[in-house]
Protein backbone atom coordinates (compact mmCIF):
# COMPACT_ATOMS: atom_id res chain seq x y z
CA UNK A 1 0.00 0.00 0.00
CA UNK A 2 1.41 3.64 -1.04
CA UNK A 3 1.72 5.85 2.13
CA UNK A 4 -0.02 9.00 2.86
CA UNK A 5 1.34 11.47 5.37
CA UNK A 6 -0.91 14.57 6.43
CA UNK A 7 0.90 17.79 7.77
CA UNK A 8 -1.56 19.83 10.28
CA UNK A 9 -0.17 23.17 11.17
CA UNK A 10 -2.04 25.87 13.13
CA UNK A 11 -2.58 28.93 11.88
CA UNK A 12 -0.83 31.88 14.03
CA UNK A 13 -0.82 29.56 16.72
CA UNK A 14 0.43 31.99 19.43
CA UNK A 15 -1.26 34.74 18.40
CA UNK A 16 -4.71 32.70 18.05
CA UNK A 17 -4.71 31.41 21.57
CA UNK A 18 -4.52 35.29 22.49
CA UNK A 19 -7.48 36.22 20.50
CA UNK A 20 -9.62 32.77 21.40
CA UNK A 21 -10.16 34.31 24.71
CA UNK A 22 -10.20 37.98 24.04
CA UNK A 23 -13.52 37.93 22.07
CA UNK A 24 -12.92 41.93 22.09
CA UNK A 25 -9.67 41.68 20.12
CA UNK A 26 -11.75 39.32 16.95
CA UNK A 27 -10.76 41.96 14.67
CA UNK A 28 -7.76 43.95 16.52
CA UNK A 29 -4.05 43.41 14.76
CA UNK A 30 -2.07 41.20 17.75
CA UNK A 31 1.39 40.18 17.71
CA UNK A 32 3.22 37.97 20.18
CA UNK A 33 6.90 38.51 21.49
CA UNK A 34 9.86 36.41 22.34
CA UNK A 35 11.58 36.04 25.67
CA UNK A 36 12.12 39.24 27.03
CA UNK A 37 9.63 40.70 25.31
CA UNK A 38 12.81 40.83 22.38
CA UNK A 39 10.77 39.94 19.21
CA UNK A 40 7.98 39.32 17.30
CA UNK A 41 7.58 35.82 17.03
CA UNK A 42 3.86 35.34 16.42
CA UNK A 43 0.92 37.67 14.29
CA UNK A 44 -2.43 37.83 13.62
CA UNK A 45 -3.42 38.47 10.20
CA UNK A 46 -4.45 41.64 10.80
CA UNK A 47 -1.01 41.87 11.69
CA UNK A 48 0.74 40.85 8.98
CA UNK A 49 -1.40 42.74 6.64
CA UNK A 50 0.05 46.10 8.24
CA UNK A 51 3.50 44.81 6.98
CA UNK A 52 4.90 43.16 10.60
CA UNK A 53 7.90 40.83 9.42
CA UNK A 54 8.19 37.48 11.73
CA UNK A 55 11.01 37.87 13.76
CA UNK A 56 11.63 41.70 13.62
CA UNK A 57 12.48 43.51 17.50
CA UNK A 58 9.55 45.19 19.61
CA UNK A 59 11.44 48.33 19.47
CA UNK A 60 11.40 48.55 15.74
CA UNK A 61 8.22 48.92 15.17
CA UNK A 62 6.95 50.72 18.06
CA UNK A 63 5.43 53.39 15.60
CA UNK A 64 3.37 50.99 13.87
CA UNK A 65 2.42 49.69 17.07
CA UNK A 66 0.90 53.13 18.58
CA UNK A 67 -0.64 53.82 14.94
CA UNK A 68 -2.35 50.75 14.37
CA UNK A 69 -3.23 50.46 18.18
CA UNK A 70 -1.86 46.78 17.80
CA UNK A 71 -1.97 44.70 20.89
CA UNK A 72 1.37 43.13 22.21
CA UNK A 73 1.50 39.96 24.47
CA UNK A 74 4.56 38.07 26.25
CA UNK A 75 4.71 34.61 25.66
CA UNK A 76 2.47 32.73 27.52
CA UNK A 77 3.65 29.32 27.39
CA UNK A 78 1.26 28.22 29.91
CA UNK A 79 -1.80 28.71 27.93
CA UNK A 80 0.35 27.58 24.69
CA UNK A 81 1.27 24.25 25.80
CA UNK A 82 -2.26 23.41 27.26
CA UNK A 83 -3.66 24.37 24.08
CA UNK A 84 -0.94 22.25 21.81
CA UNK A 85 -2.12 19.26 24.40
CA UNK A 86 -5.46 20.04 23.14
CA UNK A 87 -4.92 19.71 19.33
CA UNK A 88 -2.27 16.98 19.58
CA UNK A 89 -4.88 14.59 21.33
CA UNK A 90 -7.83 15.51 19.17
CA UNK A 91 -5.72 14.67 16.13
CA UNK A 92 -4.83 11.28 18.37
CA UNK A 93 -8.65 10.42 18.05
CA UNK A 94 -8.78 11.31 14.71
CA UNK A 95 -6.02 9.62 12.60
CA UNK A 96 -4.41 6.39 13.56
CA UNK A 97 -0.91 7.26 13.90
CA UNK A 98 0.16 11.20 15.21
CA UNK A 99 4.16 12.34 15.29
CA UNK A 100 3.84 15.51 17.32
CA UNK A 101 6.66 17.44 15.40
CA UNK A 102 6.60 20.76 17.14
CA UNK A 103 4.15 23.47 19.77
CA UNK A 104 1.82 23.51 16.52
CA UNK A 105 2.40 21.00 13.94
CA UNK A 106 2.20 17.16 13.60
CA UNK A 107 2.43 14.48 11.18
CA UNK A 108 -0.55 11.79 10.85
CA UNK A 109 -0.07 8.99 9.27
CA UNK A 110 -2.88 8.30 6.45
CA UNK A 111 -2.10 5.36 4.44
CA UNK A 112 -5.13 2.92 4.10
CA UNK A 113 -7.87 5.86 4.98
CA UNK A 114 -8.63 6.43 1.80
CA UNK A 115 -10.49 3.35 1.53
CA UNK A 116 -12.48 4.95 3.68
CA UNK A 117 -13.28 8.38 3.50
CA UNK A 118 -11.55 10.70 0.55
CA UNK A 119 -8.37 12.40 1.61
CA UNK A 120 -9.29 15.67 1.02
CA UNK A 121 -12.81 15.33 2.73
CA UNK A 122 -10.67 14.01 6.14
CA UNK A 123 -8.51 16.85 6.03
CA UNK A 124 -11.70 19.43 5.98
CA UNK A 125 -12.94 16.93 8.86
CA UNK A 126 -9.89 17.35 11.24
CA UNK A 127 -9.92 21.07 10.18
CA UNK A 128 -13.33 21.25 11.42
CA UNK A 129 -12.88 19.21 14.65
CA UNK A 130 -10.12 21.11 15.61
CA UNK A 131 -11.87 24.87 15.28
CA UNK A 132 -14.88 23.40 16.81
CA UNK A 133 -13.15 21.88 20.00
CA UNK A 134 -10.44 23.71 20.44
CA UNK A 135 -10.83 27.29 18.38
CA UNK A 136 -7.63 27.32 16.72
CA UNK A 137 -7.65 27.11 13.07
CA UNK A 138 -5.29 24.65 10.98
CA UNK A 139 -4.43 24.02 7.66
CA UNK A 140 -3.83 20.53 6.20
CA UNK A 141 -1.20 19.18 3.66
CA UNK A 142 -1.71 15.54 2.26
CA UNK A 143 0.47 13.86 -0.03
CA UNK A 144 2.75 10.20 0.25
CA UNK A 145 6.17 11.70 2.03
CA UNK A 146 6.26 13.88 4.67
CA UNK A 147 8.12 16.27 2.58
CA UNK A 148 5.71 16.63 0.35
CA UNK A 149 2.89 16.87 2.76
CA UNK A 150 5.25 19.88 4.03
CA UNK A 151 4.58 21.35 0.41
CA UNK A 152 1.20 20.83 0.44
CA UNK A 153 0.55 22.36 3.52
CA UNK A 154 2.49 25.45 2.51
CA UNK A 155 0.40 25.91 -0.56
CA UNK A 156 -2.89 25.13 1.67
CA UNK A 157 -1.99 28.24 3.56
CA UNK A 158 -0.89 30.17 1.12
CA UNK A 159 -3.73 29.92 -1.07
CA UNK A 160 -7.34 30.95 0.16
CA UNK A 161 -9.24 29.01 -2.36
CA UNK A 162 -8.08 25.87 -0.83
CA UNK A 163 -9.91 25.80 2.43
CA UNK A 164 -6.76 25.26 4.04
CA UNK A 165 -7.03 21.46 2.57
CA UNK A 166 -4.51 20.40 -0.45
CA UNK A 167 -4.58 17.33 -1.52
CA UNK A 168 -1.39 16.22 -3.28
CA UNK A 169 -1.51 12.50 -3.80
CA UNK A 170 -1.80 13.08 -7.30
CA UNK A 171 1.88 13.41 -9.47
CA UNK A 172 0.55 15.28 -11.67
CA UNK A 173 -0.58 18.09 -9.08
CA UNK A 174 2.84 17.10 -7.45
CA UNK A 175 4.64 18.40 -10.35
CA UNK A 176 2.52 21.89 -11.06
CA UNK A 177 3.16 22.73 -6.98
CA UNK A 178 7.08 22.23 -7.55
CA UNK A 179 7.42 24.39 -10.15
CA UNK A 180 5.83 27.10 -8.24
CA UNK A 181 7.79 26.79 -4.99
CA UNK A 182 11.53 28.45 -4.52
CA UNK A 183 14.11 25.63 -3.77
CA UNK A 184 14.34 27.51 -0.18
CA UNK A 185 10.79 26.36 1.17
CA UNK A 186 11.66 23.29 0.80
CA UNK A 187 11.81 21.80 4.01
CA UNK A 188 15.05 21.27 5.28
CA UNK A 189 16.60 23.33 2.35
CA UNK A 190 18.47 26.35 4.57
CA UNK A 191 19.73 29.54 3.38
CA UNK A 192 23.67 28.00 3.02
CA UNK A 193 22.16 25.38 1.00
CA UNK A 194 20.08 27.30 -1.09
CA UNK A 195 23.12 29.63 -2.12
CA UNK A 196 24.52 26.26 -2.66
CA UNK A 197 21.74 24.88 -4.86
CA UNK A 198 21.43 28.08 -6.93
CA UNK A 199 24.88 27.93 -7.94
CA UNK A 200 24.02 24.34 -9.54
CA UNK A 201 21.22 26.19 -11.37
CA UNK A 202 18.48 24.55 -9.31
CA UNK A 203 16.19 27.75 -8.40
CA UNK A 204 12.22 26.04 -7.64
CA UNK A 205 11.42 22.82 -5.67
CA UNK A 206 10.74 21.26 -9.38
CA UNK A 207 14.58 21.55 -10.62
CA UNK A 208 15.82 19.90 -7.00
CA UNK A 209 13.34 17.29 -7.67
CA UNK A 210 14.44 16.71 -10.87
CA UNK A 211 18.39 16.72 -10.23
CA UNK A 212 20.18 13.38 -9.99
CA UNK A 213 19.99 11.79 -6.45
CA UNK A 214 23.55 10.21 -6.45
CA UNK A 215 25.16 13.75 -8.07
CA UNK A 216 23.28 15.61 -4.93
CA UNK A 217 24.52 12.36 -2.39
CA UNK A 218 27.80 13.16 -3.86
CA UNK A 219 27.74 17.19 -3.94
CA UNK A 220 25.83 17.70 -0.54
CA UNK A 221 25.23 14.94 1.50
CA UNK A 222 22.52 11.82 2.37
CA UNK A 223 20.15 14.19 3.74
CA UNK A 224 19.67 16.31 1.03
CA UNK A 225 19.67 13.39 -1.49
CA UNK A 226 16.62 11.73 0.60
CA UNK A 227 14.95 15.26 0.20
CA UNK A 228 15.28 14.64 -3.64
CA UNK A 229 13.76 11.18 -3.67
CA UNK A 230 11.17 12.64 -1.04
CA UNK A 231 10.12 15.05 -3.75
CA UNK A 232 9.38 12.06 -6.24
CA UNK A 233 6.59 10.69 -4.35
CA UNK A 234 10.03 7.90 -2.52
CA UNK A 235 8.94 8.09 1.34
CA UNK A 236 12.03 7.90 3.00
CA UNK A 237 11.11 9.53 6.01
CA UNK A 238 8.66 7.64 8.55
CA UNK A 239 6.16 8.60 11.32
CA UNK A 240 8.48 9.09 14.62
CA UNK A 241 6.09 7.95 17.16
CA UNK A 242 7.88 8.09 20.31
CA UNK A 243 10.38 10.74 21.15
CA UNK A 244 13.76 9.90 20.60
CA UNK A 245 15.36 9.45 24.46
CA UNK A 246 17.19 12.70 25.00
CA UNK A 247 20.83 13.08 24.82
CA UNK A 248 21.58 16.36 27.11
CA UNK A 249 19.12 19.05 28.52
CA UNK A 250 19.37 22.70 28.42
CA UNK A 251 18.20 25.32 30.26
CA UNK A 252 19.19 28.88 29.84
CA UNK A 253 17.86 32.69 29.52
CA UNK A 254 18.50 35.81 28.47
CA UNK A 255 18.15 38.08 31.65
CA UNK A 256 15.71 40.55 31.71
CA UNK A 257 18.02 42.58 33.42
CA UNK A 258 22.28 42.27 33.17
CA UNK A 259 23.63 40.36 36.13
CA UNK A 260 26.24 42.07 37.61
CA UNK A 261 26.76 40.56 40.79
CA UNK A 262 27.72 36.65 41.91
CA UNK A 263 25.01 36.64 43.92
CA UNK A 264 22.38 37.51 41.47
CA UNK A 265 24.27 34.80 39.16
CA UNK A 266 24.39 31.91 41.80
CA UNK A 267 19.96 32.50 42.08
CA UNK A 268 19.99 32.34 38.61
CA UNK A 269 22.14 29.58 37.89
CA UNK A 270 20.51 27.67 41.02
CA UNK A 271 16.74 28.06 39.53
CA UNK A 272 18.24 26.69 35.87
CA UNK A 273 20.27 23.67 37.56
CA UNK A 274 16.01 23.05 39.48
CA UNK A 275 14.08 23.28 36.61
CA UNK A 276 16.54 21.07 34.73
CA UNK A 277 17.28 18.21 37.49
CA UNK A 278 13.19 18.37 36.99
CA UNK A 279 13.02 17.72 33.86
CA UNK A 280 15.65 14.91 33.64
CA UNK A 281 13.40 13.30 36.10
CA UNK A 282 10.53 14.07 33.95
CA UNK A 283 12.43 12.05 31.51
CA UNK A 284 13.65 9.07 33.81
CA UNK A 285 16.75 9.93 33.64
CA UNK A 286 20.10 10.43 35.41
CA UNK A 287 22.97 12.34 34.37
CA UNK A 288 26.47 12.59 35.00
CA UNK A 289 27.81 15.69 33.54
CA UNK A 290 27.06 19.35 34.29
CA UNK A 291 27.69 22.31 32.03
CA UNK A 292 27.78 26.15 33.06
CA UNK A 293 28.17 28.87 30.65
CA UNK A 294 27.80 32.51 31.02
CA UNK A 295 28.01 35.49 28.26
CA UNK A 296 28.01 39.04 27.84
CA UNK A 297 25.57 40.54 25.45
CA UNK A 298 27.04 40.04 21.83
CA UNK A 299 25.86 42.68 20.18
CA UNK A 300 26.80 45.62 22.53
CA UNK A 301 30.14 46.72 21.17
CA UNK A 302 30.77 49.31 23.72
CA UNK A 303 31.36 46.71 26.70
CA UNK A 304 33.84 44.15 27.10
CA UNK A 305 32.82 41.02 26.40
CA UNK A 306 33.45 37.38 28.18
CA UNK A 307 31.98 34.49 27.44
CA UNK A 308 33.30 30.99 28.59
CA UNK A 309 31.48 27.99 29.72
CA UNK A 310 32.99 24.49 31.70
CA UNK A 311 31.97 21.01 32.62
CA UNK A 312 31.93 18.67 35.44
CA UNK A 313 31.50 15.07 35.91
CA UNK A 314 29.85 13.85 39.29
CA UNK A 315 31.40 10.87 40.52
CA UNK A 316 27.90 8.84 40.42
CA UNK A 317 25.29 9.61 37.56
CA UNK A 318 22.34 11.42 39.60
CA UNK A 319 18.73 13.09 39.53
CA UNK A 320 18.92 14.80 43.03
CA UNK A 321 18.58 18.32 42.67
CA UNK A 322 21.17 19.14 45.32
CA UNK A 323 24.28 17.20 43.91
CA UNK A 324 23.56 18.71 40.41
CA UNK A 325 23.27 22.38 41.91
CA UNK A 326 26.26 22.41 44.26
CA UNK A 327 27.99 21.22 41.09
CA UNK A 328 26.96 23.73 39.33
CA UNK A 329 27.55 26.63 41.62
CA UNK A 330 31.06 25.30 42.22
CA UNK A 331 31.38 25.72 37.85
CA UNK A 332 29.84 28.78 38.51
CA UNK A 333 32.34 30.23 40.78
CA UNK A 334 35.49 28.98 38.31
CA UNK A 335 33.72 30.94 35.93
CA UNK A 336 33.22 34.39 37.44
CA UNK A 337 34.54 37.44 36.51
CA UNK A 338 33.78 40.48 37.92
CA UNK A 339 33.37 43.32 36.46
CA UNK A 340 31.20 42.67 33.53
CA UNK A 341 27.53 43.10 32.56
CA UNK A 342 26.21 39.59 32.08
CA UNK A 343 23.01 38.75 29.58
CA UNK A 344 22.73 35.44 29.44
CA UNK A 345 23.54 31.93 31.41
CA UNK A 346 22.63 28.81 31.15
CA UNK A 347 23.21 25.15 32.70
CA UNK A 348 23.43 21.65 30.52
CA UNK A 349 22.56 18.10 31.31
CA UNK A 350 24.19 16.17 29.90
CA UNK A 351 25.98 11.76 30.02
CA UNK A 352 22.53 10.20 30.56
CA UNK A 353 22.01 6.87 32.34
CA UNK A 354 18.86 5.02 32.94
CA UNK A 355 17.58 3.77 36.29
CA UNK A 356 20.19 0.72 37.30
CA UNK A 357 22.31 0.81 34.28
CA UNK A 358 25.34 2.60 35.43
CA UNK A 359 28.24 0.49 36.57
CA UNK A 360 29.88 1.78 39.90
CA UNK A 361 33.85 1.24 39.72
CA UNK A 362 35.07 -1.29 42.66
CA UNK A 363 36.45 1.20 44.82
CA UNK A 364 34.16 3.99 44.71
CA UNK A 365 33.10 5.34 47.50
CA UNK A 366 30.81 8.02 46.43
CA UNK A 367 27.19 6.49 47.52
CA UNK A 368 23.95 7.82 46.52
CA UNK A 369 22.33 10.00 49.28
CA UNK A 370 19.59 8.60 51.26
CA UNK A 371 15.52 9.42 50.39
CA UNK A 372 16.83 11.61 47.46
CA UNK A 373 13.93 9.39 45.10
CA UNK A 374 11.33 10.35 47.68
CA UNK A 375 12.40 13.85 48.19
CA UNK A 376 12.98 14.69 45.20
CA UNK A 377 9.59 13.06 44.06
CA UNK A 378 7.70 15.32 47.00
CA UNK A 379 9.33 18.27 45.43
CA UNK A 380 8.17 17.58 41.71
CA UNK A 381 4.71 16.63 43.40
CA UNK A 382 4.18 19.65 44.91
CA UNK A 383 5.16 21.76 42.03
CA UNK A 384 3.45 20.37 39.61
CA UNK A 385 0.27 20.32 41.61
CA UNK A 386 0.00 24.25 40.55
CA UNK A 387 -1.05 24.80 44.76
CA UNK A 388 2.01 26.36 45.51
CA UNK A 389 5.97 25.95 44.67
CA UNK A 390 8.71 24.84 46.63
CA UNK A 391 12.76 25.50 45.98
CA UNK A 392 16.15 25.60 47.43
CA UNK A 393 16.95 28.71 48.92
CA UNK A 394 20.05 28.57 46.89
CA UNK A 395 17.66 29.98 43.63
CA UNK A 396 16.65 33.30 45.76
CA UNK A 397 12.87 35.11 46.55
CA UNK A 398 12.86 37.87 44.20
CA UNK A 399 14.61 36.81 41.23
CA UNK A 400 15.01 40.68 39.80
CA UNK A 401 16.84 39.30 37.05
CA UNK A 402 14.25 36.61 35.78
CA UNK A 403 12.84 36.84 31.95
CA UNK A 404 10.81 39.84 31.28
CA UNK A 405 7.20 39.54 30.66
CA UNK A 406 5.47 42.80 30.98
CA UNK A 407 2.98 41.75 28.63
CA UNK A 408 1.59 38.33 30.06
CA UNK A 409 -2.27 37.04 29.24
CA UNK A 410 -3.41 35.38 32.17
CA UNK A 411 -3.25 31.60 32.61
CA UNK A 412 -6.78 30.96 31.44
CA UNK A 413 -6.58 27.33 31.01
CA UNK A 414 -4.04 26.07 33.46
CA UNK A 415 -4.69 28.11 36.89
CA UNK A 416 -8.55 27.97 38.38
CA UNK A 417 -7.39 31.78 39.55
CA UNK A 418 -7.25 33.18 36.18
CA UNK A 419 -9.70 31.48 34.27
CA UNK A 420 -12.09 33.59 31.63
CA UNK A 421 -15.08 35.86 33.31
CA UNK A 422 -18.39 35.51 31.63
CA UNK A 423 -21.23 38.02 32.47
CA UNK B 1 -38.22 34.30 43.17
CA UNK B 2 -37.12 30.44 42.48
CA UNK B 3 -34.27 29.20 41.93
CA UNK B 4 -33.58 25.63 40.22
CA UNK B 5 -30.42 24.24 41.56
CA UNK B 6 -28.44 22.10 39.24
CA UNK B 7 -25.55 20.86 40.79
CA UNK B 8 -23.41 21.34 43.45
CA UNK B 9 -20.07 19.74 43.21
CA UNK B 10 -16.78 20.59 44.43
CA UNK B 11 -14.04 19.33 42.21
CA UNK B 12 -11.28 16.97 43.63
CA UNK B 13 -9.41 16.78 40.56
CA UNK B 14 -7.12 13.56 40.68
CA UNK B 15 -8.70 12.07 44.04
CA UNK B 16 -10.61 9.18 43.26
CA UNK B 17 -12.86 7.72 45.37
CA UNK B 18 -13.40 3.86 46.13
CA UNK B 19 -16.70 2.67 45.44
CA UNK B 20 -17.72 -0.02 48.00
CA UNK B 21 -20.35 -2.51 47.11
CA UNK B 22 -20.80 -4.06 50.81
CA UNK B 23 -20.59 -2.43 54.75
CA UNK B 24 -17.61 -2.17 55.99
CA UNK B 25 -17.36 -3.22 59.84
CA UNK B 26 -14.33 -1.77 61.54
CA UNK B 27 -11.25 -2.95 63.02
CA UNK B 28 -11.58 -6.24 61.03
CA UNK B 29 -10.18 -7.00 57.44
CA UNK B 30 -12.56 -6.04 55.11
CA UNK B 31 -14.18 -8.60 53.04
CA UNK B 32 -15.08 -5.95 50.76
CA UNK B 33 -12.11 -5.28 49.50
CA UNK B 34 -12.42 -8.16 46.84
CA UNK B 35 -15.52 -6.15 45.59
CA UNK B 36 -13.74 -2.41 44.76
CA UNK B 37 -14.97 -2.08 41.67
CA UNK B 38 -14.55 1.29 40.38
CA UNK B 39 -12.83 4.76 41.44
CA UNK B 40 -15.09 7.64 41.20
CA UNK B 41 -13.35 10.77 39.63
CA UNK B 42 -15.31 13.70 39.14
CA UNK B 43 -14.01 14.67 35.81
CA UNK B 44 -15.42 11.54 34.75
CA UNK B 45 -18.84 12.80 35.36
CA UNK B 46 -18.70 16.78 34.47
CA UNK B 47 -15.90 16.25 31.59
CA UNK B 48 -16.90 14.12 28.59
CA UNK B 49 -14.13 15.82 26.30
CA UNK B 50 -11.42 17.15 28.04
CA UNK B 51 -9.48 18.38 25.10
CA UNK B 52 -12.68 20.12 24.23
CA UNK B 53 -13.55 21.66 27.76
CA UNK B 54 -12.84 25.00 28.96
CA UNK B 55 -13.77 26.35 32.44
CA UNK B 56 -15.11 29.67 32.86
CA UNK B 57 -16.50 31.69 36.10
CA UNK B 58 -19.56 33.63 36.45
CA UNK B 59 -19.59 37.19 36.98
CA UNK B 60 -23.38 39.03 37.63
CA UNK B 61 -27.07 37.60 38.49
CA UNK B 62 -28.21 36.68 34.97
CA UNK B 63 -28.87 33.47 34.95
CA UNK B 64 -29.88 32.50 38.71
CA UNK B 65 -33.01 31.44 37.80
CA UNK B 66 -30.53 28.91 36.22
CA UNK B 67 -29.17 27.95 38.97
CA UNK B 68 -26.26 30.19 37.95
CA UNK B 69 -25.01 32.21 40.40
CA UNK B 70 -21.83 34.81 40.50
CA UNK B 71 -18.56 33.20 41.48
CA UNK B 72 -19.51 29.17 40.27
CA UNK B 73 -17.50 27.52 38.06
CA UNK B 74 -19.05 26.42 34.48
CA UNK B 75 -17.76 23.68 32.79
CA UNK B 76 -17.87 24.07 28.98
CA UNK B 77 -17.77 21.85 26.18
CA UNK B 78 -16.88 23.03 22.50
CA UNK B 79 -17.53 19.85 20.82
CA UNK B 80 -21.42 20.08 21.56
CA UNK B 81 -23.43 21.49 18.82
CA UNK B 82 -25.75 24.15 20.88
CA UNK B 83 -29.52 23.33 20.32
CA UNK B 84 -32.47 25.51 21.07
CA UNK B 85 -32.72 25.69 25.13
CA UNK B 86 -28.67 24.91 25.51
CA UNK B 87 -27.36 27.17 28.39
CA UNK B 88 -24.15 28.96 26.32
CA UNK B 89 -21.39 31.02 26.60
CA UNK B 90 -21.56 33.64 23.66
CA UNK B 91 -19.40 36.47 22.37
CA UNK B 92 -21.49 39.60 22.20
CA UNK B 93 -20.02 43.27 22.30
CA UNK B 94 -16.51 41.85 22.89
CA UNK B 95 -17.75 39.70 26.28
CA UNK B 96 -18.13 36.21 26.84
CA UNK B 97 -21.96 36.10 28.38
CA UNK B 98 -24.01 33.01 29.68
CA UNK B 99 -27.21 32.89 28.35
CA UNK B 100 -29.75 30.21 27.52
CA UNK B 101 -29.69 29.88 23.32
CA UNK B 102 -33.19 30.17 22.05
CA UNK B 103 -33.37 29.35 18.12
CA UNK B 104 -37.69 29.19 18.07
CA UNK B 105 -39.26 31.58 17.50
CA UNK B 106 -36.07 33.87 16.51
CA UNK B 107 -32.80 33.64 17.47
CA UNK B 108 -32.33 35.08 21.06
CA UNK B 109 -30.04 34.90 24.34
CA UNK B 110 -32.19 34.75 27.28
CA UNK B 111 -31.27 35.73 30.59
CA UNK B 112 -32.64 33.19 33.42
CA UNK B 113 -33.93 36.47 35.52
CA UNK B 114 -36.97 38.25 35.34
CA UNK B 115 -34.95 41.84 35.80
CA UNK B 116 -33.17 41.48 32.92
CA UNK B 117 -34.33 41.60 28.89
CA UNK B 118 -33.99 39.05 26.33
CA UNK B 119 -31.51 40.24 23.96
CA UNK B 120 -31.94 39.86 20.35
CA UNK B 121 -29.60 38.83 17.26
CA UNK B 122 -31.04 40.17 14.59
CA UNK B 123 -31.12 38.27 11.56
CA UNK B 124 -28.39 38.24 9.34
CA UNK B 125 -26.01 39.17 12.14
CA UNK B 126 -23.59 36.05 13.26
CA UNK B 127 -24.09 34.80 16.90
CA UNK B 128 -20.80 33.05 18.30
CA UNK B 129 -20.92 30.79 20.38
CA UNK B 130 -17.88 29.49 22.22
CA UNK B 131 -19.25 26.66 23.78
CA UNK B 132 -22.58 24.84 25.52
CA UNK B 133 -22.59 25.07 29.08
CA UNK B 134 -22.47 21.32 30.77
CA UNK B 135 -22.07 21.09 34.55
CA UNK B 136 -22.28 24.20 37.39
CA UNK B 137 -19.54 24.01 40.03
CA UNK B 138 -19.77 25.71 43.59
CA UNK B 139 -18.31 25.96 46.58
CA UNK B 140 -21.22 25.87 49.35
CA UNK B 141 -18.79 25.39 52.17
CA UNK B 142 -17.39 29.05 52.76
CA UNK B 143 -13.42 28.69 52.07
CA UNK B 144 -11.48 29.96 55.73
Amino acid sequence: MSTVFALVDCNNFYASCEKLFRPDLKAVPLVVLSNNDGCVVARSPEAKALGIKMGVPAFQIQSLIEEHGIVVFSSNYALYADMSQRVMTTLEQLAPAVEVYSIDEAFLDLTGVSSAISLAAFGHQVRQTIRDWIGITVCVGIAPTKTLAKLANHAAKQYRATGGVVDLTSPIRQRKLLALVPVSEVWGIGRQLTTRLAALGIHTALELANADPKMIRKAFSVVVERTVRELNGESCLPLEMVPATKKEIVCSRSFGERITTLGAMREAIATYISRAAEKLRGEGQSAKAVTVFLRTSAFNQQEPFYSKSATATLSLPTDDTRDLQAKALALLDQLWRDGFRYAKAGVMLSDFYAPGVYQPGLFDTAIPRANSKTLMRVVDTINHSGLGKVWFAGQGVKKAWSMKRERLSPAYTTRWSEIPHVR
Amino acid sequence: MSSLLIGQARLWPRRPIPLFLERVSAGFPSPAQDYVEQALDLNELCVKHPAATFFVRVQGDSMIEAGIQPGDILVVDRSIHAVHGDVVIASLDGEFTVKELALRPRVQLLPRNVLYAPIEIPEGMELEVFGVVTNVIRQIRRQR
